[in-house]
């Protein structure tokens, strides 16, 4: 299974700014000073042995959209966010508008950072192309349909070439989805949202965003944790801190990384990917709480280590 | 998880000893909510003899500083070690809690009656 990230942060597009790239190149300059650099392969050298990550990169800035890859032909994402235009053009690149695919869509939820990305959905105005939108969301369709409607969008839904259908799913019962067993779960969030464990050939990851645990709801922690149990990859919501979530932006519907780390280890899985980054945190608060993160694993590991990663725009991790 | 709790004027200091987690945060909750409704100015935790503590206990202390807010007490923490401070850290709740380096300290910072008590002792 390979997953591909093509939009990773929480509640709208925080795209890097000038003053951003302009800080990142002042470092880099003087970090760079007086090494030699003067050909790109002595700077990419120096980027990848003397900077890190978000000294030479970025986080990125489109919302939610995660691309699960299983091996078959049919193409199986999670979630519209402004993600999914990237991920709907990579993929007419690969195969060309003339070759009709199938694309399968896990929705959690309806918030607009979800789903914002279907009016650019750009498979959705070929003809010939299938688009199969799966939720548990009892408004799923209605939301994605009344967003490509006047006065906020030109294009009409019900002109849309391609088809497109709407698939309701049930919590807690296993679904075949391009050739991969997806369950969904309930999840505590304003307005409701959905997790789903996505399995395929001794593989699981589960993606599990808008989301808020709550530690001393003890009912939530074991149902939670065996809806992870064992899973290969989580994709967390680790938008806020813990002391944001548990008291100040309690009942807020986001989780922290904390919980990540103490729910995939009460579950055993292998790997936790932070997820759903707060759009107000620059690349370096990323990085340092990744840091934070990995050392709050390793003071409270008992038992296996947990791999720990954050995602960004572009992130592929294989399992 | 054991306490140990003692009075110093109106301030009570508890002290709990162990690792706290889901196993027995409820119970560490209802011990500081305890406290509280005895102590009639404050109450300090001292983390000296805690090893560990999770997300749940962390919980427990919320309950227990909205507790005193609305009933007007002090609430302060103190005798964090390395670890367990790492963790107020990297949780944000370094930035939640008033912390002291000893029980004196926090004692001294939520009543002065109970410094003097605890000097006295
Ligand atoms: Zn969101
Ligand atoms: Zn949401």
């Amino acid at each position: 299974m390979k997953i591909t990230f093509w939009g990773t942060r929480g509640s709208l597009p925080a795209p890097l700014s000038g003053r951003s790239v302009r800080r990142k190149l002042v470092n880099a300059l003087v970090k760079g000073a007086n090494r030699g650099l003067d050909t790109p392969e002595k700077a990419e050298a120096f980027c990848d042995e003397a900077m890190s990550f978000a000294e030479w990169s970025t986080f990125g800035g489109n919302t939610s959209c995660v691309q699960v890859d299983t091996g078959g032909t049919d193409y199986l994402i999670c979630d519209l966010g402004s993600g999914a235009r990237e991920f709907s053009l990579s993929a007419l690149g690969k195969h060309g508008p003339a070759a009709p695919q199938t694309y399968h869509v896990l929705v959690s939820h309806v918030h607009w950072d979800h789903i914002m990305g279907f009016p650019f959905f750009v498979p959705a105005f070929i003809p010939g192309n299938h688009i199969r939108i799966y939720s548990c969301h009892p408004k799923f369709e209605e939301a994605i349909r009344g967003q490509s409607h006047a006065p906020c969008f030109p294009v009409e839904f019900s002109a849309l070439p391609a088809s497109i259908e709407f698939i309701t799913l049930e919590t807690g019962v296993p679904y075949e989805i391009a050739g991969a067993t997806v369950t969904g779960m309930a999840q505590l969030h304003g307005g409701e949202s959905f997790g789903y464990r996505i399995e395929h050939d001794g593989k699981t990851a589960v993606y599990t965003t808008d989301a808020e645990y709550k530690p001393d709801d003890y009912g939530l922690m074991d149902r939670t944790a065996a809806f992870f149990r064992g899973a290969d990859l989580v994709i967390f919501d680790a938008m806020y801190s813990l002391a944001e979530s548990i008291s100040v932006k309690e009942d807020w519907g986001h989780s922290s990384n904390i919980m990540g780390v103490e729910l995939c280890q009460m579950a055993g899985a292998r790997q936790l990917c932070l997820f759903h980054h707060e759009p107000v945190n620059d690349d370096q608060r990323i990085q340092d709480i990744l840091a934070e993160t990995l050392r709050f694993e390793e003071i409270t590991r008992s038992g296996d280590k947990l791999e720990i990663c954050a995602a960004y725009d572009g992130l592929v991790l294989e399992l | 998880m054991t306490f140990n709790e003692s009075r110093f004027g109106g301030a009570v200091l508890i002290r709990p000893a162990g690792r706290i987690d889901l196993s027995n945060a409820e119970a560490f909750k209802e011990a500081l909510l305890a406290a509280l409704a005895s102590a009639t100015t404050a109450v300090v935790v001292d983390l000296g003899a805690i090893d560990y503590i999770s997300s749940a206990g962390l919980r427990s202390m919320v309950i227990a500083l909205r507790s005193a807010k609305s009933a007007s007490k002090g609430f302060a923490v103190s005798g964090l070690t390395p670890m367990v401070l790492e963790i107020f850290t990297i949780s944000r709740f370094n930035l939640v809690f008033s912390i002291h380096a000893s029980a004196r300290d926090a004692l001294a910072a939520v009543s002065p009656d109970a410094l003097i008590a605890f000097d006295a002792s």
